[in-house]
């Protein structure tokens, strides 16, 4: 497996994750989700629909920005590293946000002879409102 | 009001190949650029059998179920009204591209906010390979907006 650069011993509570900054969401972003998902719901894709159901536009899939979230976990550990990983979808995420992701180390504890850490997750827009809140638990050495 | 008496229910058990091009469309979607989740040789090279499922595409999986609809229409949910509020993934063993998952939903729990305004379903799903072996569990919650 690939080897675990981080270390539960050299790790605190309160490190930062470096984050995870993505590009404005572009329709054609949604447009490619929509497909890779299975998601088809037109409310992420279609304006004319968006519009009629008294949204201002289409929106991006909130488990699109979870995806993020899972990028920045497994761009700091591998994934076999991942015990669990949640999230509550806040506020939705509009067409032309500037995500961030976020996580920051709040819990170290052992399970059985398994060293973990929690970390708390989120995204936030460009205003720095927050999308997605959530928590991971990762396995560490 | 949702009926109660769905809490416990048991969906039937669908199952999903996980195929690379679906994998490799996923990364190109979410952004992935690391080679492990769209190269074999550097997912082999990691120490992988092959091409790994990334953690939230165990949801999009779920979603290939023959019958779409089925959870909707059994509690009787309007997709108009429907948030996705929760979702989340416990994990046991790693899956990859070439194998077969099972996914059994059940109705862990309904229960409602603001006087029944808002009810809210939690999904459970387990899900298994073809070998038997237990890979993750899905919990997902479902807003239903009564307003």
């Amino acid at each position: 497996m690939t080897e675990n650069l981080q270390r539960f011993d050299d790790i605190q509570v309160g490190d930062q994750i470096a984050s995870l900054e993505l590009p404005p969401i572009s329709r054609h972003t949604l447009a490619l989700y929509c497909g890779a998902s299975g998601d088809h719901n037109p409310i992420h894709v279609d304006s004319d629909f968006a519009k009629s159901a008294g949204m201002p536009d289409v929106f991006a899939h909130g488990m699109l920005s979870m995806a993020w979230l899972g990028r920045l976990l497994t761009n700091w550990i591998p994934q076999e590293a991942i015990r669990s990983f949640g999230v509550r979808f806040v506020s939705i995420t509009q067409i032309h946000d500037q995500i961030t992701c976020k996580a920051e180390v709040t819990e170290k504890f052992t399970v059985g002879n398994e060293n973990r850490v929690r970390l708390a997750l989120s995204t936030c827009d460009q205003q720095g409102q927050i999308k997605l809140s959530g928590d991971a638990v990762i396995a560490l050495q | 009001m949702i009926d109660r008496k769905f809490i416990g229910h048991k969906m039937p058990t669908f199952s999903v190949a996980v195929e690379k091009g679906q994998l490799c469309f996923f990364a190109k979607a979410t952004g992935q650029a690391d080679p492990v989740y769209t190269d074999e040789s550097a997912a082999k090279a990691a120490g992988h059998k092959g091409l790994p499922v990334p953690p939230t595409f165990f949801f999009c999986l779920e979603s290939a179920s023959p019958d779409k609809d089925a959870f909707r229409d059994l509690l009787g949910l309007d997709y108009r009204k429907l948030l996705h509020g929760e979702q989340s993934f416990t994990y046991h063993e790693m899956a990859y591209a070439g194998d077969v998952l099972s996914f059994e939903q059940s109705v862990e729990d309904i229960y409602d906010k603001k006087n029944g305004l808002l009810e809210f379903v939690v999904r459970k799903t387990t899900v298994t390979n073809q070998l038997g072996t237990h890979i993750a569990d899905l919990h997902s919650v479902t807003v239903s907006r009564n307003g």
